[in-house]
């Protein structure tokens, strides 16, 4: 891993590689508490993986992602990042290296939004041209002109605006880890959902290794290489791939809070690409799917359509195979 | 110098003809010669000593203010003592501050300034520590969490967030210091007072009283004037919205 104010060049995003997080142990007790707030708590994170920490209110999943960046000091147990300790590193300054996005996005509100971008940077000791150049890039990378944005001051944004900044703010220094705490938590569902398939593609861009705290299994499902599920007291109950937690829940708590309808969420995970289709029948139905409908969606479609075969149509339209209730039955076997 | 009418009001001597001083000599609520005579040796001279007393007064005020808000935002039990403190010193009428502080002092500018400082306290102290509490938790923790120090949170995020509460205290604190320097002329024989108190020993010659009057006002009114555009300069954010 490259150190921060080593000449990279200007701007290339995935200029820095992921690091690989590791957590050993890591316990934290507070005083005068019986129960530990988290006990003993290891799992790894590899280089570029996404890894939701999801469970019920009290399991820890806030209090474990602030062990990581040291907003909370842990009692025991080991954190390495990148294969070093970050324990031994002076506190303020192993934030600088790791991204960190919280619910309340807490921009600074006497800050334009170009300079909440350049906090880290300017932290860093970054010169005004690379500063200005990457806040630049950043803007464009969330979507944002950075003519007409960049010199707004937060209270002129909407709620969603609010949040990208906030995102450009974590990745302003190209850190090696991502830290974000329910980031779309208090987001409209339709922004929401808007801002989860940005923030998918952006990651597959900028391939960072994200440690992403929800409550809510949809969204771990939906953002998660890998899901770490907490229960009470910051015990791990899983830590799996989406679809192996739904396929293969380890106990009941994990069942229950994955919830009854998880085979389902697991045809949501798959598309009909990944599905072979029987060949066009002839007929046309209504609604049409795409190869990237989920295959939930598809068995969606066909029980609205009262449970007859839906043709998949390509790019331009053209009928490329049909879909129906035995074929997507077959799946959950 | 010819005598007055018994009873009538004892005016100074104004020197020259009797005929040039008609207005003085009835006492008329405003005369233009008198001003334009007194502003050079009485009234500017008095401004100018007002606003060294007022500018002295309120940057140790302010200072003194400011380190124990910022002990008081990072040790909370600090707060009620120095509330307790200040607030006892707000609530003693300036005469007798003026006079607890003379046996000590004397009658200098030191008592004055004592006196003046000590009315700024409270609320330069209790505007500073709520602006600085009121800003945002989760700012702070963005700011922690970007790895900001302490001190650097303190300079870069919380003080200047607290900069429309803490320039809100300073005009008040400003506008208080202002009126009560006046009084403190009684000690230190500077500032607006002087002419006022000159003029209420004179048997209360009006145009001085309403001139030294308007003139306090009138800094006043200057001085929070330039506060606001200081506000308007310093805080642009505050005036940000969709």
């Amino acid at each position: 891993m490259s150190t921060a104010n080593t000449a990279q060049p200007e701007g290339s995003s995935a200029s820095r590689q992921a690091a690989t997080l590791e957590l050993r142990d890591v316990a934290k007790h507070y005083p005068g508490q019986r129960q530990p707030a988290i006990a003993d708590l290891s799992f790894t994170v590899g280089a570029g993986e996404v890894c939701v920490l999801v469970g019920p209110s009290g399991s820890g999943k806030t209090t474990a992602l602030r062990l990581i960046n040291r907003m909370i000091e842990p009692s025991g147990g080991d954190i390495l990042l990148g294969g070093e300790s970050v324990l031994g590193r002076e506190p303020h300054q192993l934030r600088r290296h790791i991204g960190y996005v919280i619910q309340q996005i807490g921009l600074f509100p006497h800050f334009t939004v170009a300079e909440n971008i350049a906090t880290v940077p300017r932290l860093l000791g970054w010169d005004k041209r690379r500063t200005a150049a990457r806040v630049q890039e950043l803007l464009e990378l969330v979507g944002l002109d950075p003519d007409e944005i960049g010199p707004r001051y937060p209270a002129q944004l909407s709620g969603g605006q609010r949040q990208r900044i906030g995102v450009a703010r974590a990745l302003a220094a190209d850190p090696p880890l991502m830290l974000m705490d329910e980031p779309f938590g208090a987001i409209d569902p339709i922004t929401r959902t808007r801002l989860q398939d940005e923030f998918k593609r952006l990651q597959a861009q900028v391939q960072k290794t994200v440690v992403f705290v929800t409550h809510d299994i949809d969204e771990a499902i939906k953002m998660g290489d890998k899901i770490a599920i907490l229960r009470e007291g910051g015990h791990l109950a899983q830590y799996d791939s989406p679809a192996k937690i739904l396929i293969d829940p380890a106990d009941e708590f994990v069942a229950e809070f994955v919830g009854a309808d998880r085979a389902l969420k697991r045809l949501g995970l798959e598309t009909l690409d990944e599905v072979k289709l029987l060949p066009p029948n002839g007929a046309v139905s209504s609604p049409t799917v795409t190869r990237s409908t989920s295959v939930r969606d598809a068995l969606s479609a066909i029980l609205a359509d009262g449970g007859r075969p839906v043709t998949v149509v390509d790019e331009s339209g053209k009928p490329a195979g049909t879909v129906t209730l035995e074929l997507l039955g077959g799946l959950l076997r | 110098m010819t005598g007055f009418a018994a009873g009538g009001p004892v005016i100074p001597n104004f020197g020259g003809g009797a005929s040039s001083y008609a207005c003085e000599r009835a006492n008329r609520l405003f005369c233009g010669g008198w001003v334009s005579r007194n502003w050079s040796p009485v009234l500017w001279p008095a401004l100018r000593q007002h606003i060294v007393l007022t500018l002295i007064a309120i940057s140790i005020g302010f200072v003194l203010s400011m380190i124990l808000a910022l002990i008081a935002y990072r040790r909370g039990w600090v707060e009620r003592p120095v509330l307790i403190v200040t607030s006892i010193l707000y609530t003693i009428p300036s005469l007798a501050l003026f006079e607890l502080l003379e046996p000590t002092f004397g009658l200098t500018l030191t008592t004055a300034e004592i006196a003046l400082v000590s009315y700024t306290l409270l609320i330069l102290f209790r505007n500073t520590l709520t602006g600085l509490r009121e800003v945002p938790a989760e700012v702070k923790d963005a700011a922690r969490g970007m790895g900001m120090s302490p001190r650097q949170s303190l300079l870069r995020v919380e003080l200047p967030l607290a900069a429309p509460a803490i320039i809100a205290g300073l005009r008040i604190a400003a506008v208080t210091v202002i009126s009560l320097g006046t009084v403190a002329s009684f000690i230190d024989d500077q500032g607006l007072g002087v002419p006022i108190l000159t003029a209420i020993s004179n048997g209360v010659f009006k145009t001085e009283i309403v001139v030294a009057g308007a003139m306090a006002v009138g800094l006043a009114l200057i001085a929070d004037g330039l506060l606001v555009i200081l506000q308007r300069v310093l805080t642009p954010w505050t005036r940000a919205h969709r």
